[in-house]
């Protein structure tokens, strides 16, 4: 837009003038010009990530630099990341690093390429009229039980990693458990909105099936029980310990791979092993991180025994649970009109995953954690 | 997605949710608020499904601006003044970021909406995009800016500066204490919805006028989510209104709320804006206007006032009193100033004002120059290195070192509104009524006869000097970690020359003792003390001690 003065003469605008200040780097040598990397933290490497850059020390630490304090209390007179909030113990909990290095940029990229996928998918599914071919045995699985998990999927993102991430004493690890619950939360939601595209493609599909059955199918009060619990629990390396290590082999990888994956396609279903991928691929983020958090506090030089003996009373009271809610499960695998696999493999599978995770985390399995 | 078929899965995904029945529900934060189920509606349907592609989206518009600033050397342009700010803005701000995120949890415990947790989660994973993406901004500002020192130690800086801890209150009032005071009433109602309009839009319109284009296009971009974040609020707030028994919270939490955003947000935030600009044109909107445009009008008027009708109380006087400082008081040009004199304490650069400066400060506050001309000129001078002490060690200044206010912690520099009273067995100082009271009845766990279990606590060493009464200034920085990697020349200087020779270093600071201001007023004698308080309160404005009174 262009004024112009009464004379016809043009009016200069009033804006910023660019002014020239020569002030990039390299353009001067004085004390630190050359000082261009963040040198409060040791990086775990030689150099730093960009993720540790962009995530180390954002949370502060009285233990660190944070000379003051924290200014805010809680009535109990604990402030700001009271490391009582586990029953684990660190000589430092900043050694941890998100195997996965989630900032930003990773966050946005994996979870869109995701939806693009699962969308791709389905609408090729649409496009090839595929759902025509599901037999009607499969079309009422996935109307009630694959459906009922997207239920679990929510519980664990909304109410365990959520509160989870305002807990854990560095900002490393609450930036992981934050990822991990909108992991879940999207996948829950991918469920329940390819619930409602198979309602308005298949015309026998139940799309509120799934309510009941979550709520009062006997097969699901296991998985239900386990996950209320779970959501209840107040120390948030135990939720994340009994989710991660124990919930998602013996329940959550049981049902997605060990059953839907390994059964759809002989029912003539494509589409819905791509869905249960997507969502055992973030599972499998979420487990790296556990991997690395609970391997560093079983190896911590002064706590690392103690931990162990923790994460064993863990195992203790958590394992039944998963393994309850994991047999009560087993009639969905005689539903099926073309078998492809039996419930006791699958749960041997889950079994092994469960005893490599605990031997990558460097505990042995307890006797009363063993499923099969 | 078209509209429909957003608000077709939104109501789905409203299936999720269930009601638990095998385990009672646990509160994991306390809060006094009570909540009724109501069933609140997310006006804004959000959906993962369409959430994540959408900020992919807003990213790769951000990363790509990223390169072309640098292809395009925008470093060239950019002003020094302006610069030096962000290190000391850029080291605080991804922590309350990093906190809103903390925060979500507290208020999805608190309130029995599941349409709302979902929005709440969404904030959630925002404000982790925000804080990431902001401590990468500043990443390549110290790559690229001419002067990364105060870059290079941002979050330790952060953590152990004064001004950080000031800061700092904008980020730990979300996630302690009472779980809707915090994550509400703090967050939500008042930082968001309120003050972020003059940090994300009011200060990148201020960093492009100063040749830096990358503020803006990261700074909108995180603005871009924040609606979402004030719909949220608002229907939490909405909620606490429906129960009587909240109100009284609800006005208490309001006062505190917006007075502490009001003595943190404008301190900082202001001097940003009038003070670490060169655009000095006249037309060009002071921090006062702006405060009366973004705050005064568009939130006060707009969004709070016809609250009243739902039973909120809103802190008129507040409000009033907010402006009152800001345009009678003098409120920015004092914080300003301070943040000057304690030059050599910060880690970042301070240039004087000069005289195109002063022009600009007399046009958009009439009287300026009488009140703060003389000093910035002694600044001026003072900052050059030839043997005297830093400014706020030289008689000549004719500055008081200002006592700190215990609640907001910016020190107490309307003079003549300083309140003191021993609380906890301390003589403490404050910079208002209002501070004084967000202390000394705000923040206690009965509120005006009523039992407030949940409610949080000011902790810490609040006094910033008190860690460092008696040490020598060098000793100091020194500990701190403000110093070069030469070993001798200070992080921060009193003007924006990079000429070792003009530069200042652990020698010219040497021999100069901090004080705390608090530590010698509660080692006074009552008597000594009230003279002293009575002195101090006469003083100002620019921080000018009062005439010494006659003596009897």
């Amino acid at each position: 837009m262009s004024t112009t003065t009464e004379d016809g003469g043009k009016k200069e605008r009033n804006v910023p003038k660019p002014v020239f200040t020569d002030a990039e780097a390299g353009s001067q040598e004085f004390p630190s010009s050359t000082s261009r990397s963040y040198n409060y933290f040791t990086p775990a490497k030689r150099r730093a990530s960009v993720y540790e850059d962009v995530t180390f020390d954002v949370q502060p630490d009285p233990e660190r630099h944070l000379t003051q304090g924290w200014i805010y209390g809680f009535a109990d007179g604990s402030s700001g990341y009271p490391k009582e909030w586990t029953a684990l113990k660190s000589t430092d909990w900043h050694q941890f690093r998100d195997p996965n290095e989630e900032w930003e940029q990773t966050i946005y990229r994996n979870n869109a390429n995701v939806v693009r996928q699962v969308q791709h998918n389905i609408a090729n599914a649409k496009a090839a009229h595929s759902f025509a071919q599901w037999n009607r045995n499969w079309v009422d699985i996935v109307a009630k039980h694959v459906s009922a998990f997207a239920h679990g999927e929510q519980g664990i993102g909304m109410y365990v990693y959520t509160p989870a991430q305002r807990d854990a004493p560095t900002n490393m690890i609450n930036n992981a458990l934050a990822v991990g619950a909108v992991h879940k939360l999207r996948f829950a939601q991918d469920i329940i909105l390819y619930n409602l595209d198979l309602s308005e493609e298949i015309e026998s599909f139940d799309g509120q099936a799934h309510k009941e059955t979550w709520q009062s199918d006997p097969v699901w009060q296991g998985v239900r029980r386990n996950i209320e619990q779970l959501t209840a629990t107040r120390d948030w390396a135990e939720a994340f310990f009994a989710t991660a290590v124990v919930y998602e082999p013996l329940v959550g990888e049981l049902f997605r791979s060990g059953f839907v994956m390994q059964v759809a396609a002989l029912q003539g279903d494509f589409t819905t092993p791509t869905l249960m991928g997507s969502g055992e691929s973030d599972t499998a983020r979420e487990q790296r991180g556990a991997r690395a958090l609970f391997g560093m506090l079983a190896e911590d030089p002064e706590h690392g025994e103690a931990n162990k003996a923790t994460m064993r009373d863990w195992l203790a009271a958590w394992t039944p649970v998963s393994v309850e809610a994991a047999r009560l499960l087993q009639p969905i695998w005689s539903q099926l009109s073309e078998k492809a696999v039996r419930f006791e493999d699958s749960l041997e599978r889950s079994q092994a995953r469960f005893e490599g995770l605990l031997s990558d985390i460097g505990i042995e399995t307890p006797k009363e954690a063993q499923t099969v | 997605m078209s509209r429909a078929s957003i608000t077709k899965a939104h109501t789905k995904i409203q299936e999720l949710s269930w009601d638990p029945t095998y385990v009672e529900p646990v509160e994991k934060y306390a809060t006094d608020y009570t909540f009724e189920k109501a069933p609140k509606k997310d006006p804004l349907k959000q959906v993962l499904r369409s959430y994540f592609p959408m900020e992919e989206e807003k990213d790769n518009r951000v990363f790509g601006a990223m390169d072309g600033a640098i292809r395009g050397n925008m470093f060239r342009q950019v002003q020094e003044r302006w610069m030096e700010w962000q290190k000391l803005f850029l080291s605080i701000i991804p922590f309350p970021e990093i906190s809103a995120a903390r925060a979500m949890p507290l208020a999805i415990g608190a309130v029995p909406n599941p349409e709302l947790h979902n929005g709440l989660a969404i904030q959630m994973i925002d404000e982790v995009r925000h804080s990431t993406i902001q401590m990468n901004l500043k990443r390549l500002y110290m790559n690229h800016y001419v002067d990364p020192a105060g870059f290079d130690i941002s979050e330790k800086g952060f953590a152990n500066c004064y001004a950080g801890t000031i800061g700092r209150q904008f980020g730990e009032g979300f996630i302690t204490g009472d779980a809707i005071t915090a994550a509400n009433v703090y967050l939500t109602i008042v930082a968001e919805t309120a003050f972020t309009n003059v940090l994300f839009v009011a200060m990148p319109g201020e960093a492009a006028a100063n040749g830096d284009y990358l503020l803006p296009t990261v700074f909108h971009s995180v603005q871009s989510d924040e609606s979402r974040h004030i719909s949220n609020g608002y229907s939490i707030i909405l909620m606490a209104l429906a129960d009587e028994r909240n109100r009284q919270l609800l006005e208490r939490d309001l006062r505190y709320a917006w007075w502490n955003n009001h003595c943190v947000v404008d301190a900082a935030i202001g001097t940003f804006i009038e003070y670490g600009t060169k655009d000095r044109r006249k037309d060009r909107e002071s921090y006062a206007e702006m405060w009366r445009r973004w705050i005064y009008d568009d939130y006060y008027r707009s969004y709070l006032v016809p609250l009243e009708k739902y039973g909120l109380t809103v802190p008129h006087d507040l409000v009033e009193e907010s402006w009152n400082r800001i345009w009678n008081k003098g409120y920015v040009h004092e914080v300003a100033q301070f943040f000057a004199t304690g030059w050599f304490a910060n880690y970042w650069r301070i240039d004087a004002m000069d005289d195109t400066d002063f022009e600009w400060f007399e046009d958009k506050y009439p009287g300026w120059y009488d009140k703060y001309g003389k000093w910035w000129e002694k600044y001026s001078e003072l900052g050059v290195r030839n043997g005297h002490n830093p400014i706020a060690f030289e008689a000549e200044a004719n500055y008081e070192y200002p006592h700190r206010c215990w609640s907001c912690m910016v020190p107490c520099l309307i003079r003549e509104d300083m309140v003191v009273d021993e609380v906890d067995g301390q003589v403490r100082t404050y910079c208002s009524e209002t501070c004084h009271w967000t202390d000394a009845v705000a923040f206690r766990p009965e509120y005006q006869g009523r039992p407030t279990p949940a409610m949080g606590k000011l902790t810490g060493k609040r006094e910033w000097e008190t860690l460092y009464h008696g040490m020598d200034v060098a000793d100091i920085m020194t500990e701190l970690g403000y110093v070069r990697d030469d070993g001798k020349t200070l992080v921060p200087q009193p003007h924006l020359d990079l000429n070792p020779k003009k530069m200042w270093t652990l020698d010219q600071v040497r021999g100069n003792t901090l004080q705390s201001p608090n530590v010698l007023l509660n080692e006074m004698s009552k008597e000594d003390r009230d003279k002293h308080v009575a002195q101090y309160k006469a003083g100002g404005p620019a921080g000018r001690p009062a005439p010494a009174p006659a003596e009897a």
